[in-house]
């Protein structure tokens, strides 16, 4: 595609060059930088967006299998009334871990391949801010995800009679709840399931913040020119309110880890009740929070489908700045809102009216964006497309989950639904059909992007169904369950509670909707191998990620766009002349690349052995407080090497596509 | 041409006129701002609860001590200014002796937070066990202390990297710049935890 607007003449390519890229480049430290370099090691000290974002990918997708399975087992024992497929302690694992597993290492990681893929693409910027800080971030989450999921294997190890904690518990997975409640969590009534759990989800915390952090600083500092605020994509303002949620939330939920691990390691009293701690702190800090997290969730993939709707439906997305103001003040709400979910704890009249309230306000600007999604739609000239098609089943389906969302607010109504299967209904109906829906619309969007290889037969529709159907035959009756008083999190129920058919349902369920994701993979995996070239702009879409080839060069923009509207490509394609995309003058140097680096992975590798000689400490493993501050050492080491390496870098010549 | 940033490239025309490196660090500290935010609430919600446990903060404070520690903190606040006031006026030398002084005042601090710590804990009888105020209390000052430890390594770190012919004041003032902001919060995080811990016992 051809969008100069400026004559050039091509750079000379010639000119020799200190960071000349034949010839091994030396760090300052006098190493040689892994530029370069293919295969696995290419993959390990990448600093390319584009590929962090794909292994973000790849691992969330991963864990969303294992998830899942989780989630499968969880309703194959509550298919029948006094089943006993797992114990219930097993059973208290499952629910845990599917709970953090789906969150923590499913949706907000592909949320992250998302912003990490796109946002240097739409923005029109060459690579992140900081792109070694943003390799750390990966394999910072790489080392919190193993931490968490390997209490599995010691698990399996404990059966086999080859570990054994010192105080002898068997609870070595997680199994206190994804909110791990205090004092369930304290060292009276949980093993080193709860060490695993904290010291995991410490290490991802530290991985969301730096990522976040870099997403904000490139947003607001890596804008192509003329790409005012105000003109962005949605998706990179959702991208943004998301990152300023997460550095705000995560701060409170690391002091309730770091406090709930000085109780069970140092023997602090924050949690304790016989000395004075109160578990209701726990559950305030947990959803300080707990609430925003569920926004940082959803608003990515509300960027997601606001950027697919205007394309399918061949007009501007409706209402631009009250969908970005509403995501903005959803995101300010959005720590306003936190003790709904704790109704019946007993807060006071007060308190309880104003959280209710306040609640009920917050359905406000999620019921604007609703209805400018359905502006964008009307008096479109529609076409069902697969990512479309989800995009549709997205605003259905996320809908309800917000109607079960005002029930909740209305505190006396909540009351009766508090801990049932009323709220695992309504959270998995934002969840899967809101978070799931749409990025899953958006991984139909943007994977020929991605891979430069087109989605070809009708798979992709049958997905679609299927994740819907499933979705409906799960979670329906469970508003049912809860409302006839089926508590959530039970490990089995009787007979005579009446509950027995739905729950064999639900299960059904379940396993059309893994039916479903396993035809995605499928139909992902199949693409990627034998899809059809995908073409720069397969879409006929709006954005800047479109003006370029398909996969993207390293380089991402041969030349810096100029951007004069929102909107710019269906603005260059089909606008007056002055809303054309521009473009700088290229740099006769070439385009500077930033040098691969394995530092941040040590950094990372270091998180890794901190968190998991932490939680083997509490087991009682010999040396491994020793083992916990040589990985601390391992660290500090990475992020010196880190910086006295330098930046380094190269250039590259794009080869002269414009004419 | 000199690469001073771990950016990418950056662009000639940054729409905000902040670097990037400066901006990242405001990040952090907003963030860090509910870190501390959300220590300090905790203990301050527990203040309510420590006399059950027989705790009497006034009777285990020396308030001269503290007072004279804080002051020595925001004493080496002062050198941090003119530390990142010299650097920008490309005077490394003087930059070198302020942040000297700002190493020796930080560790003085530190200094008397572990004088502090083992005096309460022999003398005192009060231990991260003690109650909720032995934790609340022990945890957020002492997350402080790692604030201003972690601190003092990274200037220590600019201190000997400044002897590297690497080193160069025009490109590295940023980062010196950067540092300075990080001190000088974790200064007035101490004036907020000074007040909520320790002169409110005595009002
Ligand atoms: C219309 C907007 C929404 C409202 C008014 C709302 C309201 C509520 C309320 C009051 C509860 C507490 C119910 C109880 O425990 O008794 C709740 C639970 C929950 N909500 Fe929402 N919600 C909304 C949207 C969302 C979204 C968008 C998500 C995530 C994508 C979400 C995820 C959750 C989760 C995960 C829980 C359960 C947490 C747990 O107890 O484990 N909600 N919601
Ligand atoms: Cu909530």
């Amino acid at each position: 595609m051809s969008l100069s607007t400026t004559k050039t003449a091509a750079p000379p390519k010639s000119a020799p060059h200190e960071h000349d890229s034949s010839k091994a480049a030396r760090s300052n430290l006098g190493l040689v930088r892994p530029d370069h370099t293919t295969g696995w090691k290419d993959w390990l000290t990448t600093v390319d967006h584009k590929k962090i974002g794909a292994m973000y990918a790849i691992f969330s997708l991963a864990f969303l299998i294992v998830g899942g399975v989780e989630a499968l087992a969880i309703r194959a024992q509550l298919a029948f009334a006094e089943n006993n497929l797992v114990s219930a302690e097993t059973y208290n694992q499952l629910f845990t871990m599917h709970g953090t597993t789906m969150v923590f290492l499913a949706v907000m990681p592909l949320s992250s391949a998302f912003f990490n893929f796109l946002v240097p693409l739409q923005i029109g910027a060459r690579d992140v801010a900081f792109p070694r800080l943003n390799a750390f971030s990966l394999w910072t989450f790489v080392a919190g995800a193993i931490v968490i999921n390997l209490s599995w294997i010691f698990q399996a190890a404990n059966a086999f009679g080859w570990f054994t904690p010192i105080d002898g518990r068997t609870d070595i997975v997680p199994s206190a709840g994804w909110f791990g409640y205090a004092p369930l969590t304290g060292d009276q009534y949980s093993g080193i399931g709860t060490d695993f759990w904290i010291f995991g989800l410490q290490v991802l915390g530290i991985a969301s913040v730096a990522a976040s952090l870099n997403f904000i600083v490139t947003i607001i500092n890596f804008r192509a020119p003329g790409l005012k605020m105000m003109r962005l994509p949605v998706f990179i303002w959702m991208t943004l309110i998301t990152s300023f949620l997460i550095i705000f939330a995560f701060p409170p939920i690391t002091v309730a880890l770091g406090e709930l691990m000085f109780d069970r390691v140092f023997g602090a009293n924050f949690f304790r009740v016989d000395q004075g701690g109160q578990p209701i702190l726990w559950q305030h800090l947990f959803w300080v929070f707990g609430h925003p997290e569920v926004y940082i969730l959803i608003l990515p993939a509300m960027g997601i489908v606001s950027e697919i709707l205007p394309v399918f439906s061949r007009k501007p997305l409706f209402g631009y700045s009250l969908i970005v103001f509403s995501g903005a003040v959803i995101g300010f709400l959005g720590f306003a809102v936190w003790s709904h979910h704790m109704f019946t704890t007993g807060l006071g009249k007060v308190a309880t009216a104003a959280f209710s309230l306040l609640t009920m306000a917050i359905a406000v600007p999620t019921g604007v964006k609703i209805f400018n999604w359905i502006g964008t739609l009307w008096g479109g000239r529609i076409k069902f497309s697969v990512p479309m098609v989800f995009s549709l089943g997205f605003i259905w389906m996320f809908m309800m989950g917000g109607f079960s969302g005002i029930m909740h607010s209305a505190a006396p109504a909540d009351a009766q639904q508090q801990d049932s299967y009323f709220v695992v209904a309504h959270f998995h109906y934002v969840l899967i059909g809101g978070s799931i829906l749409s990025l899953l619309a958006g991984i139909y969007f943007w994977l020929p992007k991605m891979v430069g290889k087109m989605w070809y037969g009708k798979l992709g529709y049958w997905v679609s169904a299927t994740v819907v159907v499933g979705l409906n035959v799960t979670f329906f009756p469970m508003h049912f369950l809860g409302m006839i008083g089926m508590p959530r999190r039970t490990h089995t129920y009787l007979e005579g509670t009446g509950w027995q058919p739905m729950n064999l349902v639900c299960t059904v369920g379940a396993f059309i909707l893994a039916v479903g994701i396993f035809l995605f993979l499928w139909d992902l995996i199949r693409t990627i191998r034998k899809g059809p070239p995908a073409g720069d702009d397969p879409w006929d879409g709006r954005t800047l990620e479109w003006t370029i080839p398909s996969p993207p060069p390293s380089y991402n923009f041969a030349r810096t766009p100029i951007v004069h509207s929102r909107d710019p490509l269906w603005a260059h394609k089909h606008g007056k002349a002055s809303l054309r995309i521009g473009s700088v003058e290229p740099d006769p140097h070439g385009i500077h690349m930033p040098s691969q680096s394995w530092f941040p992975l040590l950094a990372s590798a270091g998180f890794f052995v901190l968190g998991l000689s932490m939680a083997l400490k509490q087991a009682g493993v010999p040396f491994c407080g020793y083992i916990a501050i040589a990985g601390l050492g391992i660290t500090v080491l990475g992020i010196y090497l880190w910086a006295l390496e330098g930046p380094g870098g190269f250039h590259v010549h794009p080869e002269e596509t414009n004419s | 041409m000199s690469h001073a940033h771990d950016t990418t490239a950056p662009l000639e025309h940054v729409p905000t006129g902040l670097d990037n490196k400066k901006l990242m660090m405001w990040l952090f500290l907003a963030s860090d701002c509910m870190f501390f935010g959300t220590l300090i609430t905790t203990h301050l919600v527990y203040r309510k609860i420590y006399e059950n446990v027989g705790v009497d903060p006034i009777h285990i404070f020396d308030i001269e001590l503290t007072t004279a520690s804080s002051f020595i903190l925001l004493m080496s606040s002062l050198f941090m200014a003119l530390a990142v006031s010299a650097i920008h006026k490309g005077s490394i030398k003087s930059f070198r002796w302020n942040l000297v002084g700002v190493i020796i005042f930080g560790s003085l601090f530190l200094a008397g937070q572990v004088y502090e710590f083992n005096h309460f804990v022999t003398h005192a009888g009060l231990t991260i066990s003690s109650g909720t105020f032995g934790s609340t209390f022990y945890v957020m000052t002492g997350t402080h202390g790692v604030h201003v430890a972690l601190g003092l390594l990274w200037l220590v770190s600019w201190l000997c990297y400044s002897f590297s012919p690497r080193f160069n004041a025009h490109q590295h003032a940023i980062d010196i710049e950067t540092a300075g902001l990080y001190w000088h919060f974790v200064d007035i995080v101490w004036i907020v935890i000074f007040t909520a811990v320790y002169l409110i016992e005595y009002v």
